[in-house]
C-alpha cells in the first residue's frame, strides 16, 4: 500500500508539471496583455512596461523562470490587484468558497442518498416519482434561477434570511441551499439507478434467502456495493464546489475564488491564472487519489487489485 | 451498522482533509461581529451604506487605474486641489496658485494645516516624492502619461534622463513649483486626479511592496480614513480627525460593501441596507416612477470609428451615409434606457465651459443627426463614385452582452437605411479588439472614450493624424494644424483657444471618420435622506466631503 501511494503521488506531481506547463504556454497564447490600462496606453507606453515586468522576453525563458520561481514556492504578484502576492489571492478568497462547497456537498450528499435510496427501495411507488421529479427539477433548474429565487422570496419578502454578504452561519443557508440542488439531483440519480441493479442482483437473492431481513439486505449489501458510482463522481463534484463557483458567489456577494479565476483570465492576469490552475488542479489530483483510496473502503475487490500493483 | 459508521467516518475525513489542504481552511465566521451588526434604521447617524462592483485593487496612487480605486483615493487622500460641488477645482492641500506670465509655470502655496493621518504635515515634499515615484520606470506606472504635461515628464519616464530632471521642486517646505512643457490651461483640475497625490517616503519606503495593500499599510490625508478594508468583501471609511476642513466633513462613517450583480444590489436597497444602487437597463422600468430614481449623465462618447483605409469607407460619403443612417434616439431609449442621450459630435455635454462660461456643445451644437433620406442619397453617390453596387462590412464589437445588443440594432439599421450593404458583426475580447483597432484591421468598430482630463482636447486630441489613438487612417491637415496651434502659441489665449477647439471639431465631421453614436448615462436610486452625494464629471466617480445624511 505504501508502495502504491508514493507511486500515486509521483505520478500527481508530474500531472501537475504537465498541466502547469500547458496553462503557462495556452495563457500566453490569449491575446493581450495583463496591462489594465491598455485602451489609453500608446504602443511604446505598453511596450516600456512589459519590458519592466520581463515580459518581452520570449515565452520558453519565461517559462523557466517562472518554474523557478515556481519550485521556490513564489506564484509571484498580482497585475489586476497591482503588487499583490497570488498566494495572497488565494488564501483571502478560499476560506469563502470551501466552506460553502463543503456545506453543499455534505447537506446535497445526505439528502441526494436518502432521497436515492427511498426511490429504488419504493421502486414504482409514489415516492419513487416524487424523489425522480426532485431530481429531474433539480437537474433542470441552474442554480443561479433557484439562488435569485431564494434570495427574493425568502430574504426580501419574507426577510427570513440575509439577501447577501459572509458574515455569518445565516448568511451560507441562501447559497449552500443554491449550490446543493445540483448535487441531490446527481446523488439520487446515480443512486436510484445502482440500488435498483444492485438489488436485482443474484447476491442479493442469496441473502434473502438466507433470511436476512429487508432492512438488513438494504442497509448490508446494497447501499454499500451502490455506493461506488457516487463516491466517483463525489471527489471531482467537491473540488468543483470548494473552489469557487462564479453565479452563486456574485449572486450572494460571497467572497470567494471563483468569480476571482474568470476575471484574471478575461484580464491576462498571468501570475493568478497560474496560481488559481495549479491550486484547483492539485486539489482535484488529490481528489482523485482519495476517491481511489475510498473504492478500496467500500469495495475490497479493488482494494485487492490496488495492492497487487 | 459498525461498518456502515466507520464509512462515515472516512467519507468525513476525507472531506475535512480537503479543507486543511485549502489554505488551512480560513474560517470567515468571525466577522460576524463586525460590522453586521450595523442596522441602517438610525438614519440620523451620520452613517452611509454604499455598495460598489469591485474590491479595491491598489490604493498606492502611483498604481492605480480603475474606477474604484480611483473612488477611494479620492475621498481618503487628497491632491494639490480636488473638484467640488460644480465639477470646478477648488483647493486642496494647497491654499493658492500663481501662474507665471508665458502660463508654463506653476506655484502652489501650500497650507500649513494639512496633516497625515499619522500627524506628519503635507508637505511639498510628499508631492515631489509622489511624483517622481510615478514616473520612475520601475514604478510601471499605467497612468504616468497623464504627468507628461511636466516638463521632462514623458523623458524621465521613458528612462531618457535621470529623475532628478523632473520640472517640479520643492521651493520650500510649503512652496511647490511645477513646470511645463506647453502652458496647460487646465492643469489646476489635472492636479485632483488620483495619479497625483501626494504620497508620505518614509511611510511608504518602510512599507515597500506592502504599501497600498491594506488598510493599516496606507497613510491618509484626504476627508476620510479606511479604518477597515476586508478584501472582497467591503472597505469603511471614517471621518479623518487630521484632515484641515474636517469641520465641512459631516458623515462619521460610510460603509461600502462588494456586490457584483445588480440583482443582489437592487435587493438589498430595497431591504434598505444601502443607501445608493447604480441600475442596469432591465430594472429602469420597474423603478422610472420612484421618486429616488435618478439619471446623471456621464462625459463618456460612444462611436463606430471607420477605417477610411477601406472601400467603401475610404469615400467620405459612404461614410457620412452610415453616420446618418442609424436612429439613435430609438437606441438609447430601447436598448440603454438609463439616461444615456444620442451623440451628434465627438466632445461631451455638460463636461466642459468656455472662457465665456457656455458649455462647448451649446456653442457647437449637433454635427451629425439621423436623417436616412440624406442617408440614402450621400449612399447612392458613394455607390456612383466607386462604381459598385453591393458592399459587405466587418462590425468589431466588444464581448459583451450589452454591446451585442447594440452591434445587432446597428447592423439591423445599416441594412435596412443602406441597401446593398451587408455587415458582418465580429466579436472580440476587449484585448484582442484592441489589438485589431490599433494594426487597423477592422471595417467598422464601436468603441468609446473617456476623459483623461477636463478639457476638449483629450477627445479632440484623439483624432490627429500623429495620435496612436485615431487608428482610422483619417488625417486633415487643417485639422492638426489647430490642434497643435492650440495646444502651443494659442494655449494663452484662452478664447482663441477655444475658437480653434470649436473649429477642430466641425472639421472631424466634414471628414467623418467616426459615426457618434451615444453619450453614456447612467441610472440610480438613492434614498432621499442622502444630501450632497457629489458626483463627478472627470477623474473619480464621486466624493463624500459634503455628504449627509437628513
Amino acid at each position: 500500500m505504501a508502495r502504491y501511494t508514493f507511486q500515486r503521488f509521483v505520478y500527481m506531481v508530474i500531472t501537475l508539471f504537465i498541466i502547469a506547463t500547458l496553462t503557462f504556454f495556452l495563457m500566453k497564447l490569449l491575446p493581450g496583455s495583463p496591462l489594465q490600462n491598455q485602451e489609453k496606453l500608446t504602443p511604446e507606453q505598453k511596450a516600456l512596461i512589459l519590458k519592466e515586468y520581463g515580459l518581452d522576453k520570449p515565452v520558453p525563458v519565461q517559462y523557466i523562470q517562472y518554474l523557478g520561481n515556481l519550485l521556490k514556492g513564489d506564484l509571484g504578484v498580482s497585475f489586476q490587484y497591482d503588487n499583490r502576492p497570488v498566494t495572497e489571492l488565494i488564501s483571502d478568497r478560499i476560506g469563502p468558497s470551501a466552506q460553502l462547497g463543503f456545506q453543499a456537498i455534505v447537506f446535497g450528499t445526505i439528502v441526494g442518498l436518502i432521497l436515492g435510496i427511498v426511490a429504488a427501495i419504493r421502486h414504482n411507488h409514489w415516492e419513487d416519482y416524487t424523489a425522480t421529479v426532485i431530481a429531474v427539477l433539480g437537474a433542470s433548474i441552474p442554480s443561479f434561477v433557484l439562488g435569485g429565487f431564494l434570495q427574493y422570496f425568502i430574504a426580501v419578502k419574507l426577510q427570513w434570511l440575509p439577501v447577501a454578504f459572509w458574515e455569518g452561519f445565516k448568511y451560507t443557508i441562501l447559497p449552500t441551499l443554491a449550490l446543493s440542488v445540483g448535487v441531490i439531483a446527481s446523488i439520487a440519480r446515480f443512486m436510484r439507478t445502482e440500488m435498483l441493479e444492485v438489488l436485482s442482483s443474484d447476491y442479493i437473492l442469496t441473502a434473502r434467502a438466507k433470511g436476512i431481513s429487508q432492512a438488513g439486505v438494504i442497509m448490508k449489501h446494497a447501499i454499500r456495493n451502490s455506493l461506488i458510482p457516487v463516491i466517483t463522481i463525489l471527489g471531482p463534484m467537491t473540488v468543483n464546489l470548494m473552489t469557487g463557483t462564479l453565479v452563486i458567489e456574485k449572486l450572494f456577494a460571497v467572497p470567494g475564488l471563483g468569480e476571482q479565476f474568470v476575471r484574471s483570465i478575461e484580464l491576462n492576469d498571468y501570475p493568478v491564472i497560474m496560481g488559481t490552475t495549479l491550486f484547483y488542479s492539485a486539489l482535484l489530483i488529490l481528489a482523485v487519489f482519495i476517491v481511489d483510496v475510498l473504492y478500496g473502503v467500500v469495495d475490497p475487490r479493488i482494494r485487492l487489485a490496488g495492492g497487487k500493483k | 451498522m459498525k461498518k456502515r459508521f466507520s464509512l462515515f467516518l472516512v467519507l468525513l475525513l476525507a472531506l475535512s482533509t480537503f479543507l486543511a489542504a485549502c489554505g488551512g481552511g480560513k474560517d470567515n465566521n468571525n466577522a460576524q461581529g463586525g460590522q453586521g451588526g450595523e442596522k441602517p434604521a438610525e438614519k440620523k447617524e451620520q452613517v452611509l451604506n454604499l455598495l460598489d462592483s469591485s474590491e479595491i485593487p491598489t490604493l498606492d496612487s502611483a498604481l492605480a487605474t480603475d474606477q474604484v480605486s480611483f473612488i477611494v483615493l479620492n475621498n481618503v487622500m487628497e491632491g494639490l486641489y480636488r473638484l467640488g460641488k460644480d465639477n470646478k477645482p477648488v483647493p486642496g492641500v494647497a491654499e493658492s496658485y500663481e501662474v507665471s506670465q508665458d502660463g508654463k509655470t506653476y506655484t502652489f502655496k501650500l497650507r500649513k494645516d494639512a496633516k497625515w493621518s499619522n500627524g506628519d504635515p503635507v508637505t511639498a515634499h510628499d508631492f515631489v516624492f509622489a511624483w517622481k515615484r510615478v514616473l520612475d520606470p520601475k514604478t510601471k506606472s499605467e497612468y504616468a502619461y497623464i504627468m507628461y504635461d511636466i516638463k521632462n515628464a514623458e523623458e524621465v519616464n521613458t528612462g531618457k534622463l535621470p529623475l532628478d530632471q523632473l520640472g517640479v521642486k520643492a521651493l520650500d517646505d510649503y512652496t511647490l513649483q511645477v513646470e511645463l512643457k506647453n502652458p496647460v490651461p487646465y492643469f489646476v483640475g489635472l492636479t485632483g486626479f488620483g495619479t497625483f497625490m501626494p504620497q508620505n517616503e518614509k511611510f511608504v519606503k518602510a512599507q515597500g511592496e506592502k504599501y497600498g495593500l491594506e488598510a493599516n499599510t496606507t497613510l491618509y490625508n484626504g476627508p476620510f480614513v479606511l479604518s477597515e478594508w476586508k478584501h472582497e468583501q467591503g472597505w469603511t471609511y471614517t471621518k479623518n480627525p487630521n484632515y484641515w476642513d474636517k469641520d465641512t466633513v459631516k458623515l462619521e462613517k460610510v460603509n461600502v460593501k462588494v456586490v457584483k450583480d445588480t440583482a443582489t444590489a437592487v435587493n438589498l436597497y430595497e431591504t434598505k441596507q444601502a443607501d445608493r444602487v447604480g441600475l442596469t437597463a432591465e430594472f429602469v422600468d420597474k423603478y422610472k416612477n420612484d421618486k429616488n430614481f435618478h439619471t446623471k449623465l456621464d462625459p463618456s462618447l460612444y462611436w463606430l470609428r471607420m477605417n477610411t483605409k477601406k472601400e467603401p469607407l475610404n469615400n467620405v460619403n459612404a461614410r457620412k451615409a452610415i453616420a446618418m443612417a442609424i436612429d439613435k434616439q430609438a437606441m438609447v431609449d430601447t436598448l440603454l434606457n438609463n439616461g444615456s442621450v444620442p451623440a451628434n459630435y465627438t466632445v461631451p455635454k455638460d463636461f466642459v465651459t468656455g472662457p465665456d462660461g457656455k458649455d462647448f456643445r451649446d456653442v457647437n451644437g449637433d454635427l451629425v443627426t439621423y436623417n436616412p433620406d440624406e442617408a440614402k442619397k450621400l449612399w447612392e453617390q458613394a455607390k456612383k463614385e466607386l462604381g459598385k453596387d453591393k458592399f459587405t462590412l466587418e462590425l468589431l464589437n466588444y464581448d459583451s452582452d450589452s454591446a451585442k445588443k447594440i452591434g445587432e440594432y446597428v447592423k439591423a439599421q445599416l441594412e435596412q437605411n443602406l441597401p446593398g450593404l451587408t455587415i458582418n458583426i465580429k466579436q472580440q475580447p476587449f484585448a484582442q479588439k484592441l489589438k485589431l483597432e490599433s494594426s487597423m484591421q477592422y471595417d467598422l468598430s464601436f468603441s468609446g472614450w473617456g476623459p483623461d482630463y477636463q478639457d476638449p482636447m483629450t477627445f479632440l486630441q484623439l483624432w490627429t493624424s500623429t495620435s496612436p489613438h485615431n487608428e482610422t487612417g483619417w488625417s486633415n491637415p487643417e485639422y492638426d494644424k489647430l490642434i497643435k496651434d492650440a495646444q502651443t502659441t494659442l494655449a494663452n489665449d484662452q478664447q482663441a483657444r477655444w475658437d480653434a477647439m470649436l473649429k477642430a471639431e466641425k472639421i472631424v465631421f466634414e471628414g467623418m471618420p467616426i459615426a457618434p453614436l451615444y453619450q453614456r448615462g447612467a441610472a440610480y436610486l438613492q434614498r432621499e435622506y442622502v444630501k450632497d452625494f457629489v458626483t463627478h464629471t472627470f477623474g473619480a466617480d464621486y466624493s463624500l466631503k459634503w455628504a449627509y445624511i437628513e
